[in-house]
């Protein structure tokens, strides 16, 4: 199983040449340090090259690493969990962001459970996902501010609020989506 | 118009006046979020066609407590008793699965008893999960006879797990490195008679339902799911299983002895809600194989690992020498030390796939600690699951997805 999975890599390196940042045969399972302008591509790859198969994507979240002891790349790290369930191997692609660029291309035209991980992922720090069809707060209220994950954000820190989603927007979109409208 | 051509032929050529303004327009409606068809709250805004909806938008988050935020300021024991309120109706299986991430993280493997009793318990929990699920789907479809039987069932578990753990609905039976208890005495023989008792539950409902008529007509080809779109959704658990795709973490990444059982992974053909219900009962059926395999060969031992990383030292020790009330006091209030790192480990919980993604940062609290909940991924597909059905299909498909609030919105 190693052997493959390090093949895997090495194929992974092949193909996108620097837009690999780094490699490495974690614990649980390989890890893929992406660069962001890449990220869309090598998921899409992942994906659908057969020696991948990467059909199921388990998770999509994000670390904060401001407050991280040892320096990272940049503050933000978006995680993907990809896993086969052909070949039963697991993936965790990285993406780190900053500050200063804090967006990516979305997947959910790769797997539909995207939208609302993405969205989450929006919702707690921020991050802001390019062409996602519905970015929008989704666990937090709308009137929410701020990005409660961050680890600048007080968790003593209560806010007031008050006003109804009326959810009218959303439905627009899904009347168009559904050829309603 | 031309569906009350269809529905009314006859009227039509009397009043067609009267049924000129009728489906002209669609009408917008809030199921939920306090509906007493949806489990927890959880708002469905639907549009709506006479009683057929065409298209429906969620809205989540009327639970959301910050788990994820207040895990980062606890130490790593007392993250447990929040792991509880994830998936309430089968809380010890949240606490298994993140103590097994922890302990995986450090690298310590934890008694032989530990694991099996972790089995046994784990088990119990998915068959009472399961009851509960099909149980509370069954009244939702009018079925009201089979929520009792298989309600009482699971009250005589919870006097099992009243004994065992101190509580009966949110246990925090597991500690990092072991459990809070050993089982007491005559914990096999009360196991055993459950176990008689569940099959006895299954066997009831399953005369009651297998030929009904309303049953089935209610639960056949409604809300279906294909394989495709289910993966693409991140199916995982019975709902995956009942579209055909038998994943399941305890057979292709086992932990706890679990390829050492001998036990089937049901699977459905269609993916609508009857597959989902019978992919259940059979979960059930070997869930109950499960843990008799288990209670055979439950060996004798401690219960918690003997690395001081992560247990608490006797009390023999702890009161007597001073090394004791070091370690005892530093566990206590600096947690358990775990080296910086970062680590994804999964367990199958009732609903699916549990994973807990934890991030390090060497200190005795976690540096970032990630749910992921099975609900989450399968609720997303509720909307294409229930358009273009009837309202009363939606209710029977939302009781089929088993969607539990506390984990969906962590």
């Amino acid at each position: 199983m190693t052997d493959a999975l390090i093949e895997r890599l090495d194929q992974l390196k092949e193909e996108f040449g620097d837009a690999i940042l780094e490699t490495e045969m974690a614990r649980d399972m390989p890890v893929i340090v992406c660069s962001r302008e890449k990220s869309f591509a090598l998921l899409r790859f992942m994906k659908e090259d057969p020696a991948f198969d990467c059909n199921l994507l388990t998770d999509v979240t994000a670390v904060d690493y401001m407050k991280y002891p040892v320096k990272q790349r940049q503050r933000f790290a978006v995680v993907y969990l990809l896993h086969s369930l052909e070949h039963g191997h697991r993936f965790r692609v990285k993406v780190y962001l900053g500050m200063a660029q804090l967006n990516i291309d979305t997947v959910s035209s790769l797997w539909k459970t995207a939208n609302w991980l993405e969205r989450e992922v929006f919702d707690m720090y921020g991050i802001v996902f390019n062409d996602h069809p519905n970015l929008k707060r989704i666990l937090n209220h709308i009137e929410f501010e701020g990005h409660p994950l961050r680890k600048n954000y007080p968790i003593e820190r209560r806010q007031v609020l008050t006003i109804n989603d009326s959810l009218m927007d959303e439905m627009e979109k899904r009347l168009v989506e559904k050829g309603l409208k | 118009m031309q569906r009350v051509n269809q529905l009314h032929p006859v009227a039509q050529d009397f009043e067609p006046e009267f049924y000129k303004d009728l489906h002209t327009d669609l009408m917008f409606l809030n199921m939920g979020p306090s509906h007493p068809a949806s489990h927890g709250t959880l708002r469905t805004f639907v549009a709506l066609d006479g009683e057929t909806i065409m298209a429906s938008v969620l809205e989540i988050g009327y639970l959301h407590r910050g788990f994820e935020k207040t895990a980062e300021h606890r130490t790593y024991d007392q993250v447990i008793p929040y792991t509880d309120r994830l998936n309430y109706v089968s809380s010890i299986m949240n606490n298994v699965g993140f103590s097994k991430t922890v302990e995986s993280l450090i690298g310590v493997t934890v008694p032989e008893r530990c694991q099996f009793l972790r089995v046994i318990v784990s088990e119990l929990m998915r068959i009472v999960d399961h009851l509960v699920c099909i149980g509370a789907n069954l009244v939702d479809i009018g079925a009201m006879t089979n929520f009792w039987y298989l309600f009482n069932k699971r009250e005589i578990l919870y006097d099992i797990l009243d004994k065992l753990t101190g509580a009966r609905l949110t246990n925090s039976f597991t500690r990092i490195g072991g459990l809070s208890r050993d089982a007491y005495e005559g914990f096999e023989k009360d196991v055993l008679h459950v176990l008689k008792e569940f099959e006895t539950a299954v066997i009831d409902v399953l005369g009651l339902i297998k030929r009904n008529k309303i049953f089935l007509n209610r639960t056949v080809d409604v809300g279906i799911i294909t394989p495709e779109n289910a993966l693409s959704y991140g199916f995982t658990g019975p709902c995956l299983r009942a579209c055909g795709i038998p994943y399941d973490v305890r057979k292709e990444k086992p932990y706890y002895h679990y390829d050492e059982f001998k036990f089937d992974i049901p699977i459905g053909e269609n993916g609508d809600t009857y597959d989902r219900i019978m992919v259940r009962f059979e979960e059930i059926t070997e869930s109950i194989s499960i843990v008799r395999q288990a209670l055979k060969i439950l060996p004798k031992g401690p219960v918690n690992s003997d690395d001081k990383r992560v247990s608490l030292p006797p009390k023999s020790e702890s009161y007597v020498n001073i090394e004791g009330l070091i370690n005892h006091f530093k566990h206590i209030y600096e947690g358990v030390k775990v080296e910086p790192g970062e680590f994804y480990d999964c367990t199958e919980a009732a609903n699916g796939e549990l994973g807990f993604y934890i991030v390090s940062d060497g200190s005795g609290s976690p540096y970032r600690v990630r749910c992921r909940p099975p609900c989450f991924t399968i609720f997303s597909a509720y909307p294409d699951m229930i358009e273009g059905s009837l309202i009363a299909d939606a209710v029977a498909t939302l009781g089929s997805i088993n969607i539990i609030a506390g984990e969906l919105e962590r």
